[in-house]
This record gives C-alpha cells, structure tokens and sequence, in this order.
C-alpha cells in the first residue's frame, strides 16, 4: 500500500495548489515586489525607489486616519459583535422557563435563528444601501422618522464626522451577529445538557450559568470568530466605498486603509503606493491574527 | 461622462488588497507580473494605405478597427452611428464594439500587455486616471488629428471647428492627447414651470439671490438642495462665485498650484456666501448626507427649487423627474464686484476619448476620431444624449429639449467669458482632499478661513511632492 502513495497524494493536491500559487500566492509576492517601485499600474514601465513608499506612508496623514480609524473597528467590531451573538445563542439555548423539563431554550427558536442569519445571505453592497436608507438624513428619512415620532429630532447619520463611524461600526455588526450567533448555537448545543443542569442544582444563576459554564467551553469558538472579525473590521471596503459620503467621508471621518489602497492604486496611479500600503496591512493582520490567538489562548476542556 | 459618483462597484480585493492590483494585471497575472513585458516602443503614426484628403492618416480599410465605449450617462448608440460613418467609408474594416463601464479593470491588463483597443472613450466613475496614461506616453499625440481638414468643411482644419476648450483640455505637456468630446456646463438648476407659476425669476446678485431664496423658503420649499455626499457639485457653486468674482486668473493660478491660491480675496468671499445660504436655512434639511440620486429626487419633487448639477442632469433625471417639468440652467449669480458677467459659466469638455499608443490601428482610431468631429457625427450624439459636443454649430437645427437648449444657450452667452479649471484631473490625489473640505464648509461646519487653509494645504502638499508631474496656465 505504501507503495505509490505519494504520487496518489500529488496528484490530488496539485491542481488546487496551483490555483492557489496563482491566484494567492503570486499576488501576494508580487504585491511586496510592486512595493518597491514607483508603478502606476497603467503602463509596463516601472523604476525601484527602494523603501521611499514606506517611508511617505509614515507622513501620509490620510493614511494614518485610516489606520486610526480601522483600529477603532478593529477594536469594536469583535467585542460588540462577539458579546450580542453570545447573548442571543445563550437566550436561544438555554434562555427559556426552566420548568420541570430541566434546560431549555426560549420559545420560536428556529424563527430567531432565521432572522438573525437573514443578514448573511445579502451581499455587502445590498446591506450598504438598504442602510442608507435607513439612515436618511433628511427629516423623513426612516430613522429619523423614528427618532422624530420619539420626539427626538433627527440625526445626520452618515453625513455627521462624529456618527459616521459608529453608523458603519454598527451595520457591520448588524451584518456579521446572524453568523456568530448561529456558529455560537451550534457549539453551546454540543454541550451536554447535564453540564447546564448541574449547575442549576448547584444553585448556579442564569448569569454565572453563562460566565462560567458556557463561555469556558465555548473559548475555541470564540476564539476563532475574534480573529475573522478582526480581519474583516481592517477591509470594509465594499460598505465604505457603498455607504459613506465622499467616499470615506465626511472629514475622511470613515477613511480606511483598503479605500486608500483602492483610491492610489486605481484612480491616482500609484499602483506601487499603494502596494506598499497592501504591504503595511498584510503585516498588521499577521500580527494581529498571532498575538490574538498567543493571548487568548486557554488550556482545552475536554468533555 | 464624468460624474463624480463613486459609486465604486465591488471591486475584487482580497483582504491585504494585494490580490487585486495582480487580478487588473489579468491575463498577465498567468505569464509573470501585473505589469506585463515591456514591448517595443513603436510611435508608428499613419497607415499602410496612402495618405489622401479624403484619408488623411492612410488607413488602411482591411485593418480591423476596435472601439471601446463606456456605457454610461450618454449610452452606446451614439458610437454605433459613427461606426457606421467609419464602416460606409472602410467597407471592408471589422469593427469591434465594446460598451462597458469598468473601463479600468478591463482596460488596465490591455494597457499593461500592450495590446489597448484602437480608440478608448475613457470616462465614468471608473475610468483610468488620465494624467497618469498621458505622462507615461500610453497616448498618441493628436497633433495631427487636429491639423487634418475637418469632414466636409472645405478644407478648415478640425483645430479651428472645436469649441477653444476641446484644445485646452486636450494638452498634456504641450502637446494635445485626448479628445474630450462632449461640452458639460454647469450651473444652478430650476423648474421653469414652477418658477413661471409661482413668479420667480434666478437673480443675478447675490442680495437679489438672498431675497429670492427668502421668498421661496416662506413658500415653504428649501431654496437649495446639493449631492451632499458627493461634494463635488456643491464645489461647482464655490468655484464659479470665485471665478465670476475675481476673474480667470483666480482658477489659473489653483490650477497651477501658486502659493496662497486658494486663500484669494475672491475664494474667501465665495466661501463665506457659501456659509451664508447655509447659516440662513435655504439649504434643504439633511441634503449634506444624500446622495446626487436622492437629492436630485428631492429637487424633481419640489422640495428645493435650485439644484447645483452638469448639464446630463436633465439626462440622468429624464426617468424621475414629473411630467411638465422644465429643466434649466441658471448661471450662478454675482457677488459684489464681480469680474466676469453673469451669463457665463464653467464650461468643461469631457467624455475623454484617446487613440492609445499601442494601438494595432492607430490611423483608424485617429480616423473614427475624426469623423466623430465632423458635423454629422456630433449631431448625432447631441441627438442621441442630448448634451452638446466641443464641435462648432453641431446642435443647429435640432430640436432640442429644455435643459440641453438652455445650456447650450449659456455656452453662447458666456462665449470667451466661460472658463474652466483642470486641478481636478491634473492632480488626482488633491482632487478628494479639496472636496472633503468643501463638505465640511457646505454642511457649516468649518469657517471660510478654515476652507481656504484646509485647500491651500492640499495645494501645497500636491506642489512640495517631487512625484507629481506639475503643470501651468497662463
């Protein structure tokens, strides 16, 4: 048997390594080749300019907003996204009456699940303008018309430097707590029951229920999701360049690094700038996918 | 056309957008490097075919001629006729048509291989960054497309049948590259309609402009409302009160990045009427935050009387916009002491159409240019899109809707007083610092002074970068 096994493992992994060498690998290497060029990305030529790219980075005062402002995503999204979706999947499981039956979940379970998740099957764009809709800022707007009908006046949403932000911080939450929430369920249901049940004969609250019982268990999961959302709070891309005025905007308050990659390699001809930016961004989610899963990382319970 | 919507469509960026600057390399990608091999540098110009009046660049009829168009605001009917001007005279040419709208990813890999389309309408939110094709020498110098006779003008050169802007724009380091085909012209948008009903008339000063917004605020309407979130249309208002005000040296000297351009006397005063329709609510209640489809609505819809827009306004509304309603341009009004009459305005030639340098055909795209300048050709497209091309007298005769016939009207009005600034296109990267700052002070938030400081640095930071090819006006 062992003879011709690596030849029949080749000869699966070949045609999908190569796709990848292609399409991943080879961007990538090119990218950090570009990095050091002037390029504009519109015609053959280019000269090496060494690290220059990287050192205008550092003086570019639109890049570093968008790094300040991709940090407050960064920080944001995962905690706020993280914390609703364990709530939800914590109600969902075991949220319910506790009678006689012991654990149980709330009442319309499917139903909740359902419209949680609803936001993950419409693309990105789709999510970005039904949003601008919402947060219309004219009186009328739909929002605003809540806030109107509350007695509240009305907000300028996007079109305000101090909510801007915040308004894209919580359309990505919006966007991403379906997915969590039903990744979360899946995992608290691998739980065994009895687990939950010892602690309520324990005298165990809802509450401490779920800081020491559910949470430990669930770490490897939560885990995980910390790092995807951390990656997907430094792209953004789609809803900036779809929801914010300008875009990136207003006062370059929503200013992010794939917008200023996407605005100096495309429209400014700068292709090589910005490949040093795609550099600069490749290096800050290795780091911050290590150090996130180096500091967070618990011994395994086994159950 | 060149609206500014950046309506950026998904591009395909993988997380470190690293992925996507090989993905526009394309095909390239597979052989080697995003940018491709070098290729020869060949400035082949003129045909295999023998140079004659009727062929003044000898195209060769059995070349194949490729023409790619960009779908956008004016459509793609327009080209198909002059394809078919090019094919009754080359009947034996294959004609390819391409009308797409993301010009620069699919144009980028062509332009990177050496191996672009014949003749490029490089225009949309999409579109290749100009400036940048024209200093690498990926154009070919139109120097003789505008010295050939025009079609069925007795022997006048094109140079002289053009609108003076189409030679303006078309210069790229002293020599002409690009053919901005469609003449734009911007101003302040009204219902003439309404206005006819109601009894109003656009002012011509800046107190009667005040007394009027008055008049139509307590008619319960907003007299103002702008694509706030683009601030590019709004910027339109700013910048023709400062040129009307201080003359055509006030944009020369932006567009040539002098020190303390943008802190003139005339911007200064600009900024500050700005601040005033603001701080006195004739601007319409969160137009800061919509978008040009949203508030343009608004304005269709009679919720603001004026709206800051290009001449493809009527165009781009024609779907929206009630029945009876009355398109038309007003030029903005005059502040005190104002330098330039009232009925002139920013006249823009764009839509830019390039014959690249690489071109298989280039004598053919340098031909189809040609005949899209004849007299016949432009007509067509005004027909077509109902916007005015660079082309002298074209629209003649035709019969034209409201909006196209009154901006026609102020590009003769205005005459040798319209004007013009190219910063914009010149300078990319200055372009979305400016426009930011000139969000802010729409929305009231920053002072004329802090305008004025704000875009004088993005100037000076354009000027101080060794990188950026610099250019002058007069």
């Amino acid at each position: 048997m062992q003879h011709g096994r690596y030849p029949f493992i080749v000869g699966f992994l070949v045609l999908p390594l190569t796709v990848y060498a292609i399409f991943v690998i080879s961007p990538f290497a090119q990218a950090f080749h570009y990095s050091l060029t002037d390029w504009t990305g519109v015609a053959p030529e280019f000269g090496y300019v060494g690290m220059t790219n990287f050192e205008n980075l550092m003086s570019d005062s639109l890049f570093l907003t968008a790094l300040r402002n991709n940090a407050v995503l960064l920080v944001g999204l995962p905690i706020v996204t993280v914390l609703l979706s364990l709530f939800f999947a914590f109600l969902l499981n075991v949220g319910g009456s506790s009678g006689s039956a012991g654990v149980k979940g709330i009442r319309g379970n499917g139903f909740y699940k359902l419209a949680f998740f609803l936001p993950q099957v419409l693309s990105v764009p789709v999510i970005a303008v039904i949003w601008s809709v919402i947060m219309d800022p004219t009186p009328s707007g739909l929002a605003n018309s809540v806030l109107g009908w509350l007695g509240l006046g009305s907000a300028g949403w996007l079109s305000d430097p101090a909510l801007a932000l915040l308004c894209v911080l919580w359309v990505l939450v919006w966007g991403s707590v379906g997915f969590y929430l039903v990744l979360f369920n899946a995992a608290m249901s691998a739980i065994p029951r009895d687990i939950f049940e010892a602690a309520l004969i324990d005298g165990a609250g809802r509450f401490t229920t779920f800081v020491k019982v559910t949470m430990p268990l669930l770490w490897d999961t939560i885990q995980t999701s910390w790092v995807y959302l951390a990656i997907l709070a430094l792209d953004v891309y789609a809803l900036v360049a779809v929801m914010t005025a300008g875009p990136g905007g207003p006062d370059n308050s929503t200013q992010v690094i794939s917008l200023q990659i996407a605005q100096n390699g495309f429209q400014f001809g700068r292709a090589g700038y910005a490949s040093a930016m795609g550099v600069v961004l490749f290096f800050i989610t290795l780091v911050i996918a290590v150090v996130m899963l180096r500091i967070t990382r618990r011994e395994r319970i086994e159950y | 056309m060149s609206t500014p919507n950046k309506y950026s469509r998904r591009i395909f960026l993988q997380r470190a957008g690293l992925a996507s600057i090989a993905v526009a390399g394309g095909t390239s990608a597979l052989a080697g490097c995003a940018s491709g091999g070098g290729g020869e540098e060949d400035v082949v110009s003129g045909g295999s075919a023998e140079q004659t009046s009727a062929n003044p660049f000898g195209v060769d009829a059995a070349d194949p001629l490729s023409v790619v168009i960009f779908n956008g605001g004016y459509g793609d009917e327009y080209a198909k006729f002059h394809e078919s001007l090019y094919q009754d005279q080359f009947s034996d040419a294959e004609i390819s048509h391409e009308a797409i709208t993301d010009i620069r990813q699919q144009m980028q890999p062509l332009f990177n291989a050496g191996s672009p389309p014949d003749v490029l309408d490089n225009a949309g939110a999409e579109a290749m960054p100009i400036s940048t094709l024209a200093d690498t020498g990926q154009l070919t110098d139109l120097t003789q497309l505008f010295d050939a006779d025009a079609i069925g003008q007795d022997g006048t050169p094109i140079r002289d049948t053009l609108n003076p802007v189409a030679i303006e724009s078309a210069e790229y380091a002293g020599k002409p590259m690009v053919l901005n085909y469609a003449l734009q012209v911007y101003g302040l948008w009204y219902d003439r309609a309404l206005f006819d009903q109601k009894g109003w008339e656009p002012a011509e000063t800046w107190e009667d402009f005040l007394a009027l917004c008055e008049e139509i605020k307590g008619a319960g309407m907003a007299p103002m409302a702008h694509q706030g979130k683009y601030p590019y249309y709004i910027q339109q208002v700013l910048m023709d009160l400062a040129v009307k005000h201080g003359g055509p040296e006030v944009a020369y000297a932006i567009d040539s990045l002098e020190p303390d351009a943008w802190k003139h006397e005339s911007m200064k005063m600009a900024a500050e009427a700005l601040l005033e329709i603001k701080s006195k609510g004739y601007m319409l209640e969160g137009t800061e935050g919509l978008d040009h489809i949203q508030s343009q609505t608004q304005w269709n819809e009679h919720k603001a009387a004026f709206i800051p827009c290009g001449s493809w306004l009527e165009n781009e509304q024609k779907k929206i916009a009630p029945a009876g309603f009355e398109t038309t341009i007003a030029p903005t009004p005059l502040l005190d002491g104002a330098a330039l009459p009232f009925d002139c305005t920013r006249v823009e030639a764009a839509e830019a159409f390039v014959v690249p340098a690489k071109a298989a055909n280039q004598a053919g795209g340098l031909e189809y240019l040609r005949m899209m300048l004849s007299k016949e050709g432009a007509a067509e497209f005004t027909k077509l899109t109902a916007a005015p091309t660079i082309v002298d007298g074209a629209t003649e005769g035709l019969d034209l809707t409201p909006g196209a016939a009154s901006a026609i009207a102020l590009i003769d009005s205005g005459g040798e007083d319209n004007w013009n600034y190219y910063y914009a296109i010149w300078y990319s990267p200055m372009d979305p610092k400016v426009q930011s700052a000139v969000g802010e002070l729409a929305a009231g938030r920053i002072t004329a002074d802090e305008f004025c400081d704000q875009a004088q640095a993005a100037a000076d930071e354009t000027a101080d970068d060794p990188t950026t090819q610099k250019r002058t006006r007069p």
